[in-house]
């Protein structure tokens, strides 16, 4: 046995691999330092925050609790019907997108990628921002953040849809095209039975998103309670914005349980 | 066998009343809430209109120098602000996620740590970036402290929910040789959820960069003021600029995502 077969050195890694994984470090690394030079924080306003805090604290409290009937009820039910109208509208525009994206159901790629590429468009423009093209549109309230957060969706609901779609067994598939059943009942009664959980979960999990989002949507004019966690902000009524922002983490608290036990009782 | 012919064949597929009532009551809902949030055909009609308008004068898109600087500034501090904050908040949730755990905590520990994650994780993070410019004023810091929340909501729930389905035999086999509780992190759990940890906080850092770019429009720095602030001086050619901007930036760390990915295959 040669000398140079013994001293052998074993790697885990080829050396490209180890480079590879040597830049990604090394560029993670200076990408924090980069930006910590260079970010722009004014010292003085860090030396008295801790007074603002208290000064915002201070301001919140009392909470004041009597103004929940008079402005936020009213807000707060409108930003749960922005929430679950948007994510229906969603679901009804990404139902069929997930279809076409599915490449096992429409076995043609320029048509798989278009589906994707508008699920794609769809998901990276932000809720907010697809807030402020819909105010700028349909003017200020619940319509243009209706559509905001349904068109937000459509790229979450019909990417995960889609990807569900394709993971389908073909069996029953097969079995009803060789029936002779239309295109109509085997999508119904081949593909749909197989993704039912999938499709009830991703709806739950949307829907849940969308509460979240739909509060702030009113930021920019969009409707719901952020636009009146804006006034009251303007006017520095911070007793009104801590009684809203109670009754937000409530709501989200609720539909966290309501989705933790729709999921546990359907899926 | 089957009496025959003389009673109807069964139905394959027997249609479900309850899913039928149910689909009743949904139809009711949309058109209920429909009416509330007072959509009707009129404003669509006049929204396409609008629409068109708007459309109009977004093109073409404003490219002038002086408007390229500001958006060039804008993103740059959207960018710090999303790297800064992944990185300290995926810091953090390294011993917030542990201290979550609740096979390897007792509860009088876990307790406290679930509920502040989950009040991270409650709020959006525009509304966290409320608090923050009321608490350190307007810029960049408030910006960060708001994304760190939020990615120490997320990544640190996600890190202690992947801690408690670890395997404990390995865990057990460490401490029986003695090892420190330090010890028993490093190589006991750590090596079983690391891939997933890293899952979560390269997911993270993707959503703070989303993010960062909209924290501005409440003030807390970033491409967002500038966006905002073209929006309500009705210049919609640099605001379609900006978006443009913002869409290439994701889909450019997008890809950027999949290279690494595919480096730790």
């Amino acid at each position: 046995m040669s000398v140079a077969a013994v001293d052998r050195e074993w790697r885990r890694y080829t050396g490209a691999q180890r480079l590879g994984r040597f830049a990604l470090y090394f560029g993670i690394v200076a990408a924090c330092v980069v930006s910590l030079r260079t970010v722009e924080i004014i010292p003085e306003f860090l030396y008295d925050a801790h007074e603002q805090v208290a000064d915002l604290l201070k301001r919140m409290w009392p909470i004041a609790w009597d103004h929940y009937p008079k402005g936020v009820h009213d807000a707060l039910i409108e930003t749960l019907h922005i929430a679950t109208l948007g994510t229906i509208l969603a679901i009804v525009m990404a139902v069929p997108l997930g279809v076409l994206a599915a490449h096992n159901i429409v076995p043609n790629a320029a048509i798989n990628y278009f589906a994707k590429f508008l699920l794609v468009s769809s998901r990276s423009v932000n809720s907010l921002v697809w807030a402020l093209l819909f105010v700028a549109v349909f003017g200020p309230g619940a319509l243009a953040g209706t559509l905001a957060i349904a068109f937000r969706s459509i790229g979450f609901v019909g990417k995960l849809f889609g990807e569900a779609l394709e993971e389908t067994r073909s069996g029953p598939v097969e079995a009803l095209k060789a029936a002779g059943a239309p295109w109509m009942s085997i999508f119904l009664k081949g593909y749909w039975p197989q993704v039912v959980p999938a499709f009830w979960a991703i709806a739950l999990f949307r829907w849940d998103i969308s509460v979240r989002e739909s509060a702030v949507l009113g930021l920019v004019g969009a409707g719901g309670i952020g636009m009146a966690i804006d006034t009251a902000m303007n006017l520095f009524q911070w007793d009104r914005v801590a009684v809203m922002l109670v009754a937000i983490f409530a709501v989200v608290l609720v539909a966290e349980l309501i989705v933790t036990w729709i999921r546990k009782r359907i899926i | 066998m089957s009496s025959g012919a003389a009673t109807a064949r069964p139905t394959a597929f027997r249609p479900s009343w309850v899913a039928r009532a149910g689909w009743l009551v949904f139809l009711a809902y949309v058109i209920y809430a429909a009416s509330v949030l007072d959509f009707t055909w009129d404003r669509f009609v006049v929204g396409l209109e609008q629409g068109a308008r708007f459309v109009a004068r977004m093109f073409p898109p404003d490219t002038s120098p002086d408007k390229m600087k500001l958006m060039a500034r804008g993103l740059y501090e959207s960018l710090e602000i999303a790297i800064i904050a992944s990185a300290l908040g995926i810091v953090l949730s390294l011993p917030i996620g542990l201290l979550a755990a609740r096979n390897l905590m007792p509860a009088w520990v876990t307790w406290p740590t679930r509920l502040f994650i989950a009040l991270c994780r409650s709020f959006h993070q525009v509304i966290i970036a409320i608090v923050f410019v009321k608490a350190v004023g307007f810029g960049a810091l408030a910006g960060i402290l708001a994304l760190t929340v939020a990615s120490i909501g997320f990544v640190a729930k996600l890190f202690a929910e992947a801690i408690e389905e670890i395997s404990l035999k390995q865990v057990e086999a460490i401490r029986a040789t003695g090892a420190s509780f330090m010890n028993v992190v490093v190589y006991g759990v750590m090596p079983q959820v690391l891939t997933r940890f890293v899952g979560f906080a390269t997911y993270q850092v993707d959503s703070n960069l989303r993010n960062s770019t909209m924290v501005g429009i409440v003030g807390a720095g970033g491409i967002g003021g500038t966006m905002f602030a073209a929006f309500q001086k009705f210049d919609y050619d640099f605001l379609l600029t900006i978006l443009l901007a913002i869409i290439a930036m994701i889909m450019l760390s997008e890809a950027l995502q999949n290279r690494v990915k595919r480096l730790f295959q």
